[in-house]
């Protein structure tokens, strides 16, 4: 039986999607969080120029989606749909109008409705100082498994697509070009920005007329491990460079290059309408497939909910909120974008093949399909629609997944950095910039070759990176489920999905403690068992707190009678 | 407005909101390196008055009476309450 049209699936999700903006979303707003206009957000309370800052909510949309789209909505969904299209598409649309916006909208609502505190912070006052504890833990772990698992994807694709290694080295050029004209030039940015764009495209062009392919070993190493060791080696000097020289030209043309990818991929699909070839529900699933439940529901995290939003929605969004009322866009809408890219994902690994029997090569194993299946099946599509030859298309998208996730991996290391010379004061060890970031390479480097010297089973790690991000999203859950108790309001929309995530994340840690004690990974095991404690420690604070919270007085809704003081004047 | 103006409007609108977008997720970080600057100074600049010999007081000597106005955001910063000059500087 042949599969549905892509683009059909494409409108369906899209439509379901936008459906949940237009109409949950409002219900949230009214009902549940009620966020009111007139509330004097943190960027107006606190307004330094600095940290709060009101900023017009498109542009505010604009920075918080860039900085939490990375390659884990690609990577996720493209190793999901080895289940079948359907649990996948089902998982991002259900679980970004239900969870992972109501997710990302409360997390914004809840740090508004707190001076623009950090989750961090709001888990201390809400859940109690443990709560603040188990924070850093996860977020640490989240961090990681991110450097570790995103060195393993580049690796991959860098070898799979030689043609993307003149563009993914050449684009750190552009960036570095990009800083120097904007800061010691003074150059018009929108000239800048057409610039770096047309010279990273340029670079792509170069890249596939001239693919580099690395000899079967490179300093003893296997190609793949080369480059796990050379993206390592630069994202420690990328994390130690001043951030306008590397990091914030290379955030820019990304975010731009965002934007444009997810026109060529959804545009490519409008034209082309492929046919999806793989099954609905996959009943010939490879050997050594986990079971779709629990397991769909880590390894699709970002695009269906994705608990790393929460940090940054709390940590910078929050502050720049000009209304409590475009919580709604900013935070909702921003899980849609992710949602869209996710969709986009599986779109292009389960249309972008001729037939099933191609699509069954591709995905013979759990994880061997991810993004190299992405960029095969997406550069078919773009062929097919935009008349972008193959191999071109195959070493934009590449690019594009790369740089995704190259981003993350430098900002990662850096935030692992200041993590690591918090633990030293802590300790009253000063640990100075060059160490603590030897130590983050040591550390990621371990995980990453403790999969095998060429890093191929590295895509073992990502469930465990969908556990930890779910766990920090059950945890942002908790605390807004205890705020709306503490205020009387309707809390089940956040409670019931806070449930299943917690449960779901529980259930796939021990599947996977199990999978881990059979083949003897020991450093993934003690991982797992970090995770599972830190779990269960998440259920019990969270139990205790909504039961104190319930027990307690109710407070007064602040947001329906505001001080003067409260208040911002609606005609500004 | 001539259809000229209009266009030159857009592009000027384009280009704050690239601006913003380009700026914004960096602000704190270079907030705090021009503050984590500025310390250094304020310390160079009061070396002295804080016993420790400084080559150039000569010419930071100068700087003193400019630096006055930020002294007690200073000193706050630093963790200190109040002057730590109470004797000769006095700012709170």
């Amino acid at each position: 039986m042949d599969g549905p049209n892509s683009l059909l699936l494409a409108v369906i999700g899209v439509t379901l999607m936008l459906a949940g903006y237009f109409l949950y979303s409002k219900f949230l707003a009214k009902k549940v969080y009620k966020v009111n206009a007139e509330f004097k957000t943190p960027a107006h309370q606190f307004d330094d120029g600095v940290d709060f800052v009101p900023t017009n909510r498109y542009i505010l949309w604009g920075h918080h989606f860039t900085s939490v789209a990375g390659a884990a909505p690609i990577v996720g969904p493209a190793i999901a749909v080895i289940w079948g299209w359907l649990p996948a598409v089902l998982w991002v649309t259900i679980g970004t109008v239900f969870i992972a916006g109501m997710h990302d909208f409360g997390a914004l609502w809840s740090s508004t409705r707190n001076k623009g505190q950090s989750i961090g912070t709001l888990s201390g006052r809400y859940i109690g100082p443990r709560g603040r504890n188990l924070f850093l833990v996860v977020v640490f772990l989240l961090l990681l498994m991110v450097v570790a698992a995103f060195a393993v994807v580049i690796s991959g694709l860098l070898v799979a697509q030689p043609g993307a290694v003149i563009p993914t080295w050449g684009a750190l050029i552009v960036a570095v070009l990009v800083g120097q004209a904007i800061y010691r030039l003074r150059w018009n940015l929108l000239a800048v920005t057409l610039t770096g764009v047309a010279a990273l495209y340029a670079l792509i062009i170069l890249g596939d007329r001239f693919p580099v392919e690395l000899p079967e070993q490179v300093l003893g190493m296997t190609p793949e491990g080369f480059w796990i060791v050379a993206l390592f080696v630069y994202a420690g000097i990328a994390s130690l460079l001043p951030v306008w020289v590397l990091l914030q030209p290379r955030d820019f043309i990304n975010g731009i290059q965002l934007f444009i990818g997810l026109i060529i991929v959804y545009g490519a699909v409008l034209i082309a309408t492929p046919t999806v070839v793989a099954p609905a529900f996959n009943q010939n699933v490879p050997e050594g497939t986990p079971s779709l439940v629990p397991l769909l529901f880590v390894t699709i995290a970002c695009g269906a909910i994705s608990g790393f939003h929460g940090t940054v929605a709390t940590g910078t969004t929050s502050k720049q909120l000009d209304r409590e009322t475009d919580a709604r866009f900013v935070g909702y809408f921003g899980a849609v974008g992710e949602g869209l890219l996710a969709l986009g994902a599986i779109i292009a690994t389960t249309a972008g093949f001729q037939t099933l029997a191609q699509w069954e090569e591709v995905y013979e194993s759990f994880g061997s399909g991810g993004v190299p299946a992405f960029v095969e099946g997406g550069a078919n599509i773009v062929n097919t629609g935009l008349g972008i030859p193959a191999g071109l298309s195959a070493t934009i998208l590449a690019t594009m997944a790369v740089l995704f996730a190259a981003t993350t991996m430098d900002t990662g290391v850096r935030l692992m950095r200041f993590v690591v010379q918090e633990i030293g004061e802590l300790a009253k060890v000063r640990i100075n910039i060059i160490a603590a970031t030897a130590v983050v390479l040591v550390i990621g480097v371990a995980l990453t070759f403790s999969q095998g010297a060429d890093g191929s089973g590295g895509m073992l790690i990502w469930p465990l990176f969908g556990t930890t991000n779910q766990l920090l999203a059950a945890l942002t859950m908790s605390i807004i489920v205890v705020m709306l108790i503490r205020k009387g309001r309707p809390f089940l929309p956040v409670l019931i999905p806070m449930v299943f995530v917690l449960v779901m994340s529980i259930y796939a840690a021990l599947v996977q403690l199990v999978s881990f004690f059979r083949d003897a990974e020991w450093l993934l095991l003690s991982i797992d068992v970090v995770i599972i404690v830190a779990a269960v420690w998440v259920l019990v604070e969270a139990v205790i707190a909504m039961g104190q919270a319930h027990r307690g007085a109710k407070e007064p809704e602040d947001d329906v009678a505001l001080s003067d003081d409260e208040k911002l004047p609606l005609d500004r | 407005m001539s259809l000229l103006a209009q266009l030159r409007a857009r592009i000027r609108q384009v280009d704050a909101g690239l601006r913003e977008f380009y700026v914004a997720p960096y602000r704190r970080t270079f907030a705090r390196a021009r503050r984590d600057e500025e310390d250094l100074f304020m310390m160079l600049v009061l070396s002295e008055a804080l016993g420790v010999p400084n080559p150039a007081a000569g010419a930071t000597l100068e700087l003193l009476p400019e630096m006055l106005d930020r002294m007690h955001e200073w000193h706050v910063r630093m963790g200190m309450d109040r002057s730590p000059f109470e004797e000769h500087m006095r700012c709170c």
